[in-house]
């Protein structure tokens, strides 16, 4: 991948102005090399080098996650980089980059591995996310992003220094023994708040969720829609290695600190998206909920929570890049595309994108048919099974609440008329990008006995580590 | 003996400079502070008996980042202060309350952790000072490239990302 | 207490941290919450070499040393950002970075 990366720079600087799509193809024959790449290791469980890296059964899913995402990340982006005139090297190099720093942080076992994928993950993100200079709401949602995400690495560091400071280690299963050892004292309930606060920065958890509506407003399209995506996936991937494999014992603490959060940010998060006219600000208050039901699967606690967050985050990927990639359909010339209203007669003008919207909505809702549905259900039932029926309950109301806005926006596409402006012209790779969105939330939808398979598979190796320590420890 | 003293007067020192930096209406004053306060935390790294760390401090924190700071202070050229007009929305007092709460509960924590036996800190009945084994540079730098190489594989492209970020965003036109 | 164990590193670092902290909340220039945090990240490396050196082992520095070299490349972007962010708006104040309300 990081050869890839560098590649897409030499290929820029080489290439003249005009040929830019070559460069998207670039990117994309990157990524496909590296899913290549990765299939061989699909059974592994090593550690590999000295303890820093875990390639097993984890890694290997969130990996597919997360180049799944890049790649219709991609797709949808070539036709919106020659509306807006970005400058396409840097934007598919930083694309890479921040897919490298994913890939680190959720394979990594080790602090230090952790954090520098975070930041290398973060840093992309920032530079990305102001990448419309000329746009003012671009500016300003990358100084919001960057001051607040410089301000929870600071939280995040800080407690991984009492982590390391009272282990002795970096290494997050070796750090799991050590500290199940000690018994509790109050500088290790400090760095285990402080931890708590960074991720919950970093997922967009309610008390930490300021930022995420102006930065998801003012970044470039598809810039949110791969930070809505990739970046939670990397966070809840990250909180899943450290949590569960790094501080089991401490999960009596840890477990109603989450109960919090998940509540919050699925209540405050449906309710906000209610009154939202803005697509990308409603999309981005829908993004918060979802980071509440993912929560849930951490708040179970069980190998059956994590594989049914690992599915619901892989769904996620599809029906949130499927509706973002509509809304990136609407950027035209004269249209920015964001409001509800160049929604309207959507069904009219351009039946296909419509259905797909319909669709896309309704899984994020979650209803019966579709994605969505399957994915929640195996979070409440996970929720339910460790004995939280509670927050199971308050998840399906949320969903219900959620189901409103879902709709409102189809109510949009169907009854209201015309909205004037250009033709909404979709370029083959956004044609691209939409089936395979489309196909994602339909397959599972229907069909989700494989993907099952793979993720129970695949969450026995952080489960399983997870098990054998706390039952350790107890 | 010594060491106690040179230890309380750099952590006042430190302490003291850290509140000159936010108390500061001047932004270039600020950045001066900073610069002491980076050489003053170098100063403790040594005490510390981590040299290498100490170095790259000055090197990269005093010599680096401040200067960048400079930059941008001048090509931003405040002249207005920023705080001329005191916006009422704007909570300073309880912003500082709240924070200095934060900090005397943290505080007591830490102390209280420390006094507790359990506290680590007085199990290691750490001979505070005692160096370690052979040069702490040698050994930062075999532990670097042998245990540590993937992260600071990784580190290279990140640097390089911010390279190519800083060049895309402060660039005037492409 | 007249030897130093690695508690008083401790309490300094977290004094450290937390003007870090009240310099953020408080201040209004952009830059100044950005050397605030700056002193957040320094608190965190004071945090890190002190027990390392309880632990004697150089882990820590190691872990301090990738601290500052994220730092300096977040300085090196961030004030990109600001940057460009000041070419279009002449301020750097945070109050006036309100074009997209609630």
């Amino acid at each position: 991948l990081t050869g890839g990366a560098l590649l897409v720079l030499i290929v820029d600087v080489l290439t003249a102005r005009q040929q830019r799509g070559l460069l998207a193809w670039v990117t994309l024959g990157v990524l496909v090399a590296t899913l290549l790449a990765l299939l061989p290791f699909s059974d592994v469980n090593t550690v590999a080098s000295r303890g820093l890296l875990a390639i097993d059964g984890f890694a290997f899913f969130f990996k597919l996650v997360f180049l799944l995402t890049a790649l219709v990340t991609v797709l949808m982006s070539s036709s919106y980089i020659e509306v807006e005139g970005l400058r396409a090297g840097e934007y598919y190099f930083l694309i890479l980059c921040a897919t490298l720093g994913m890939m680190f942080m959720a394979s990594g076992i080790d602090l230090i591995t952790i954090f520098i994928g975070l930041e290398t993950m973060a840093v992309a993100f920032y530079i990305l996310a102001g990448f419309l200079k000329p746009n003012r709401r671009s500016n300003e949602a990358a100084v919001k992003y960057f001051l607040l995400g410089a301000f929870s690495l600071g939280l995040l560091l800080y407690g991984m220094s009492i982590l390391y400071g009272l282990s002795g280690t970096t290494n997050v299963r070796e750090l799991a023994t050590v500290l199940a050892s000690q018994e509790r004292n109050a500088l290790l309930i400090v760095g285990l708040v402080m931890v708590v606060a960074g991720i919950g920065f970093k997922i967009a958890a309610v008390p930490f969720h300021m930022w995420a509506p102006d930065v998801y407003e003012g970044a470039p399209t598809p810039v949110t829609a791969f930070l809505s995506v990739g970046s939670k996936a990397a966070s809840f991937a990250m909180l899943l290695r450290l949590f569960m494999e790094g501080l089991p014992f401490l999960a009596d603490m840890w477990q109603p600190m989450f109960w919090v959060l998940a509540v919050m940010s699925m209540t405050v998060g449906n309710l906000a998206a209610l009154t939202q006219s803005n697509i990308k600000r409603m999309l981005a208050y829908s993004s918060i909920a979802h980071a509440g039901y993912l929560l849930i699967g951490v708040v179970a606690n069980s190998s059956r929570g994590v594989t049914a967050m690992m599915i619901y985050l892989l769904l996620y990927v599809f029906m949130q890049l499927g509706a973002f990639a509509v809304v990136v359909m609407l950027r035209r010339q004269d249209v920015a595309g964001d409001e509800l209203k160049d929604l309207s007669g959507l069904y009219f003008r351009y039946p296909t994108a419509a259905v797909a919207m319909l669709f896309f909505m309704l899984s994020l809702g979650g209803l019966p048919p579709t994605a969505g549905f399957m994915g929640k259900f195996w979070l409440f039932s996970a929720a339910i099974e460790s004995g939280f029926i509670w927050l199971a309950v308050i998840g399906v109301l949320n969903s219900a609440v959620s189901l409103y806005y879902y709709i409102r926006v189809v109510v949009f596409m169907w009854m209201k008329e015309e909205a004037l402006g250009s033709p909404i012209v979709a370029s083959p790779s956004m044609a691209v990008a939409l089936t395979v969105a489309l196909a994602g939330a339909v397959v599972f939808g229907v069909y989700p006995r494989p993907l099952f398979e793979l993720a129970q598979e695949s969450a026995q190796s952080i489960g399983g580590v997870a098990a054998a320590v706390s039952a350790l420890s107890f | 003996m010594a060491e106690a003293i040179v230890f309380y007067g750099l952590a006042a020192l430190i302490l003291g400079f850290a509140v000159l930096v936010i108390s500061t209406r001047n932004t270039v004053h600020s950045a001066l502070y900073l610069v002491v306060n980076f050489l003053l935390v170098a100063m403790l790294y040594v005490m510390l008996g981590a040299e290498f760390l100490a170095a790259i401090q000055v090197l990269v924190y005093a010599g680096g980042i401040v200067v960048l700071y400079l930059f941008v202070v001048m090509l931003v050229n405040l002249k207005r202060p920023p705080e001329t007009h005191q916006d009422p929305r704007r909570q300073t007092r309880l912003g500082l309350a709240l924070a200095s709460a934060l900090l005397a509960e943290l505080a007591a924590i830490i102390v209280y952790s420390a006094t507790g036996e359990s506290a680590p800190a007085a199990t290691a009945a750490a001979a505070a000072g005692a160096d370690i084994a052979g040069g702490n540079v040698e050994q930062i730098g075999m532990l670097l490239y042998t245990n540590y190489l993937i992260p600071f594989e990784v580190a290279s492209m990140l640097l390089l990302v911010a390279m190519i970020g800083a060049i895309v965003l402060a660039k005037r036109e492409l | 207490m007249l030897e130093i164990t690695p508690t008083h590193y401790l309490v300094l670092s977290a004094g450290l941290f937390m003007i870090g902290v009240i310099g953020v909340m408080v201040r209004r220039n952009i830059i100044i919450i950005f050397m605030s945090i700056e002193l957040m990240l320094n608190a965190v490396n004071v945090n890190l070499a002190a027990f390392s050196q309880q632990w004697q082992h150089v882990t820590g520095q190691v872990f301090a040393v990738f601290v500052i070299a994220v730092a300096a490349a977040e300085a090196a972007v961030g004030l990109g950002i600001i940057l460009a962010f000041y070419r279009n708006k002449e301020t750097v104040n945070i109050d006036e970075m309100n074009v997209m309300r609630w």
